[in-house]
């Protein structure tokens, strides 16, 4: 496959320059409890109220592995292709601050859970994964409360996976997509909710510029990017000033290796003025924890876990049900909506019509709600419920458009389809009479339209469709409307003078 | 009824589990032994005077009511300032911690409440256990109940006074590079540093993590090993903790005889040169040794001398990380220093940790910062295996190794107070089990030769897991000598 040319171009000078970019992610796992303590995590809970002598960090309190922490992030190397290390161990991470409760945090240095690995982009590169570890997270700092800072500690010891990738990313379009891909991943695996505002998922971003054929210069780290849109914009905001440094042609503005934050206001990068970049954080293993083995029955065990991953599903869809790619992305890029569509189809609801229900209504449903992709399966309705409509309108009970309000009461009041389709009386209406008496009751007024049919134009019958259906509350069956406007125009026009 | 102070645990118990004492008349004892005495050995940093006795009159109603007494039924125990049990106050000899009460219990000291031991107080140290002599505590020293002029060893300094004194007949400390084999020696009684694992450290505030274990004192072997029943097995709070049951009492049906069992004497340990008062008190315990059977075998443990500074480096590594929680945040002291987090830190920390601590932590974050880890923390590390394997090569000829506990008698208060270097020295017999994660005992076997007349104790380790046959051995030499009779003399201030 032929490489897209990734490189930026000047707009000053219209040189060609080519981003050198990395990215870290942190992923929050989805255990029930934190790594280290027996204290469950929920998002929102009172301050400090989620917590124990182990993640307060209280004199003598001592760190126990989460099992379930371990096979999730497993399984989601295992999932990305990646080596698990048959022994890694943990290790202290030593700096001091207010929300870090034991002066340390526990993590893996030199010897993490798992090598290797990747994900493949659409444009044929693959980017590589360096390496992922498991570490908790610290508490949480809140300056804003007048003169005092608090510190809430219901997120210390919150299992969190770091992700590193080689700088294999050469633009914000990359960046992207290797996100989308990854949390569909960890979402896939069940290993995360992927929930940014949440703080679920974290991202920082490595990255530098040169000339073509040149070496790799300086790299910047921009921190704690939370959501997919900041990390496009912060790369391609630090491209930008990246490349005008070094083309100012004064070394005085060159970049220097820092740390930036990205300010969503004002769409740029700021330097945090070596602030964090200035650490020695002396890591040593910690001692309060035995060498982590992962046996070949572990992984066995996790691997059977692992469902069909994405890439996978999306081409079984094509195959199986004959849907198109893009309804097969559609459907899989989220698990719960895939999911929700397979049980459709298990419950007796055709494929291609159950597709196009769940795209054209019930995902609509959720941007109306705000809901996000990744809480579908909150949606009040059961698949057996779609699959019930899909069948009603498939064998001409009801039309579309009754069906639309059929799955909405469906999901409002829990209600049976049968009897939803008697009382709100969607049944379709195929009765010569009432519906010719609709088609009549268009057609005034309408001469233009008229005419337009009389000289061919086939397609301007639809515009007298809808004031028909409406009409009809949605029930009169569109093939016989069609047929009765067709012969009415035939009958009521006088015949064309030659 | 015999006297309180004649009982070892193991009496004791069976005095209040058969009804001739009460455990509330008890603690009444040991309180009034407590006042006659603690005032001049500096013993104790907290007593729980009410909650003692409250538990004391439980303990009595629930025999009253014909419920199974404990294996350490009505026992009086006193805890190092260290150990966290929930409403006592844990300070750690330290000012950092002065006035903190442990929000949660550690599970031997949870194991040792389910078993009816009362808990009486906290016992004075040197700060956060690093120190050989008492004087590193923030509040006061603690006095030799042999020589109130000489130290009783350290840092578990007030816990062996307490049982030397008979204040309590047992009592627990923790030992990282000899702090409860060192003292045991220097008051004349006994103390069991476990293999590394065998009990739960959760809840035993951390100096140095892979070296700690958490140690009992007491006047008798019998009771050492009563206590490892309780105290030790699985602990899932502790991932390091062995994954193996508690250590059964060992059934005494031999302990007359040590034939078949062979004794390594490490010539680093007890050179011949040496003809000191400690050398000549341990070769006649070794000969004792012989004479119920045991064969002695000269051995070499070529890098002992690597010991102590290996020792210092990964044990101040550890320490500098642990305790960087007391930060003033969320417990103990807090000193605002100039308005910035960074300052509150430094101010804390600079009036909470004594002039020892500090020598440690800084010494600690050197030998782990950027540029110098592998040239000191990293070798360290290396030299710790070769430590081991000295013992690894020895147990494959020899079932134990002997010698002394401490290469002196106790020192005086003062004499070595401000020279840390020669402090240190201190554990130089001690550090190489710990180094090395052995079980290992100091058990008195004589006196010095001067007036006072001043404890000794022989130290015996075992090859990893072998907590039994430490115990066993050590309750042979016990059984066939007198040493552990012998009791300080005292005297009793009238009480207040
Ligand atoms: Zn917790």
């Amino acid at each position: 496959m032929k490489l897209v040319d990734s490189a930026y171009v000047s707009p000053k000078t219209g040189k060609r320059w080519i981003p050198v970019i990395g990215l870290e992610v942190h992923c929050q796992l989805k255990t029930r409890t934190k790594l280290f303590c027996g204290c469950e995590y929920t998002f929102g809970a009172s301050p400090n109220s989620l917590t124990c002598p182990v993640c307060t960090g209280q004199p003598g309190a001592l760190p126990v592995l989460n099992e379930e922490a371990l096979a999730l992030a497993v399984r989601t190397a295992q999932a990305l292709g990646a080596e698990v290390a048959s022994e890694s161990r943990f290790d202290r991470k030593n700096y001091f601050y207010c929300d870090l409760p034991k002066g340390y945090q526990i993590s893996q240095f030199d010897r993490p859970y798992c090598k290797g690995g990747g994900i493949a982009l659409a444009n044929g590169r693959f980017v590589r994964l360096a390496r992922i570890h498991m570490e908790e997270d610290a508490g949480k700092a809140i300056h804003d409360r007048g003169d005092a800072t608090l510190v809430d500690l219901n997120r210390a010891g919150v299992p969190l996976i770091e992700s590193v990738t080689e700088a294999d990313i050469q633009s914000a379009a990359d960046a992207q997509e290797y996100l989308a891909a990854l949390k569909e991943i960890l979402q896939y695996t069940g290993a995360s909710d992927c929930d940014m505002e949440k703080g679920s998922l974290r991202c920082d971003v490595n990255i530098s510029v040169h000339p073509p054929g040149e070496p790799w210069r300086t790299k910047v780290e921009i921190k704690n990017l939370n959501s997919f849109r900041y990390v496009g914009a912060a790369i391609e905001h630090e491209i930008a000033r990246q490349v005008a440094a070094y083309e100012s042609e004064d070394p005085s503005r060159y970049p220097v290796q820092e740390t930036r934050l990205y300010d969503p206001q004002r769409g740029e990068t700021r330097s945090m003025r070596g602030k964090e970049s200035a650490h020695d954080y002396r890591y040593m293993p910690d001692p309060d924890l035995p060498l982590v083995h992962v046996d070949a029955a572990f992984l066995e065990r996790q691997r059977a876990h692992l469902p069909e991953l994405p890439a996978a599903r999306r081409e079984r869809y094509e195959k199986q049900y004959g849907l198109t790619p893009t309804d097969a992305g559609v459907l899989t890029s989220e698990r719960a909506v895939a999911d929700f569509f397979e049980a459709v189809v298990r419950a007796g609801g055709r494929a291609k019509e159950a597709s196009n229900w769940i795209q054209n209504e019930l995902l609509r449903w959720v941007g109306d709600q705000e809901l996000g992709l990744e809480r579908f399966d909150e949606l009040q309705l059961r698949p057996s419920e779609l699959a019930e409509v899909v069948d009603l309108v498939e064998r001409g009970t009801i039309q579309n458009q009754a069906g639309r309000k059929l799955l909405r009461e469906m999901a409002k009041s829990g209600r049976p389809a049968k009897v939803l389709v008697q009382e709100l009386g969607l049944e379709q209406v195929q009765d010569a009479g009432r519906i010719e008496e609709w088609c009549r009751a268009a057609l005034v007024g309408k001469e233009k339209v008229i005419a337009d049919v009389r000289a061919g134009k086939e397609a301007a019958l639809n515009a007298l469709l809808g004031p028909v259906l409406k009409l009809s509350g949605g029930k009169a069956n569109v093939q016989l409307v069609r047929e009765t406007l067709k012969r009415l125009i035939a009958e009521t026009e006088p015949p064309l003078n030659p | 009824m015999r006297p309180y102070t004649e009982l070892d645990a193991s009496a004791l118990r069976e005095e209040v589990a058969a009804g001739h004492r009460s455990a509330v008349q008890t603690v009444e004892e040991c309180f009034a032994r407590i006042d006659a005495l603690d005032a001049q050995l500096g013993v104790f940093l907290s007593t729980e005077r009410a909650l003692a006795r409250s538990r004391a009159a439980q303990i009595d109603a629930q025999l009253a009511r014909g419920e199974p007494a404990g294996p350490l039924c009505g026992v009086p125990v006193a805890l190092k300032a260290n150990m966290c049990l929930e409403g006592f106050e844990a300070n750690c000899g330290s000012r950092m911690l002065a006035g903190w009460r442990a929000p949660y219990s550690a599970t031997f000291a949870q194991r040792l409440l389910d078993a009816g031991a009362i808990p009486v107080g906290m016992t004075n140290m040197d700060e956060f256990a690093m120190g050989s002599s008492s004087e590193n505590s923030a509040f006061h020293v603690s006095r030799n109940p042999w020589s109130r002029e000489h130290t009783p060893g350290g840092s578990s300094s007030g816990s062996a006074v307490a049982v030397a004194a008979g204040l309590v007949p047992l009592a627990f400390g923790s030992d990282t590079g000899g702090s409860v084999r060192q003292p045991a020696a220097l008051c004349g009684i006994h103390g069991f540093k476990p293999s590394w694992g065998r009990v739960s450290r959760y809840g035993l505030i951390a100096f140095g993590s892979s070296l700690d274990q958490v140690s009992p004192f007491a006047r008798s072997t019998r009771d050492l090993e009563l206590a490892m029943g309780v105290i030790s097995g699985r602990d899932e709070r502790d991932a390091t903790c062995m994954d193996e049951n508690a250590l059964q009492p060992i059934v005494p049906d031999d302990e007359r005889s040590l034939a078949g069992v062979s004794i390594g004497v490490p010539r680093e340990y007890l050179p011949d040169s040496d003809t000191g008062e400690v050398a000549q008190c341990v070769r006649a315990a070794l000969e004792s040794l012989r004479a119920l059977g045991a064969e002695l075998r000269e051995i070499s443990l070529p890098h002992t001398a690597y010991a102590i500074p290996t020792y210092y480096v990964i044990a101040t590594a550890e320490a500098s990380s642990n305790l960087a929680r007391y930060d003033g945040v969320r417990y103990g002291l807090r000193v605002e220093g100039s308005g910035s987090l960074q300052s509150m830190f430094a101010a804390t920390r600079g009036a909470g940790f004594g002039a020892e601590v500090k020598r440690r932590i800084l010494l600690g974050t050197y030998v782990l910062s950027e540029g110098y880890h592998d040239e000191w923390y990293g070798r360290a590390l290396k030299v710790r295996t070769l430590v081991a394997r000295d013992f690894e090569q020895a147990f494959e000829e020899v079932d134990l190794v002997a010698g002394p506990t401490s290469p002196t008698t106790a020192f005086r208060l003062g004499e070595r107070a401000a020279d840390p270097v020669a402090m240190y020295q201190a554990d130089v017999l001690t550090v190489p089990a710990s180094l090395a994660g052995l079980p290992a005992i100091s058990t008195p076997c004589g006196f010095g030769a001067g007036t006072p007349r001043l404890p000794i104790g022989l130290q015996l380790v075992g090859p990893a897991r072998s907590d039994a046959r430490v115990l066993r051995v050590a309750r042979a030499f016990e059984a066939a000598t007198a040493h552990s009779k012998e009791r300080p003399p005292l005297a009793l201030e009238p009480a207040r």
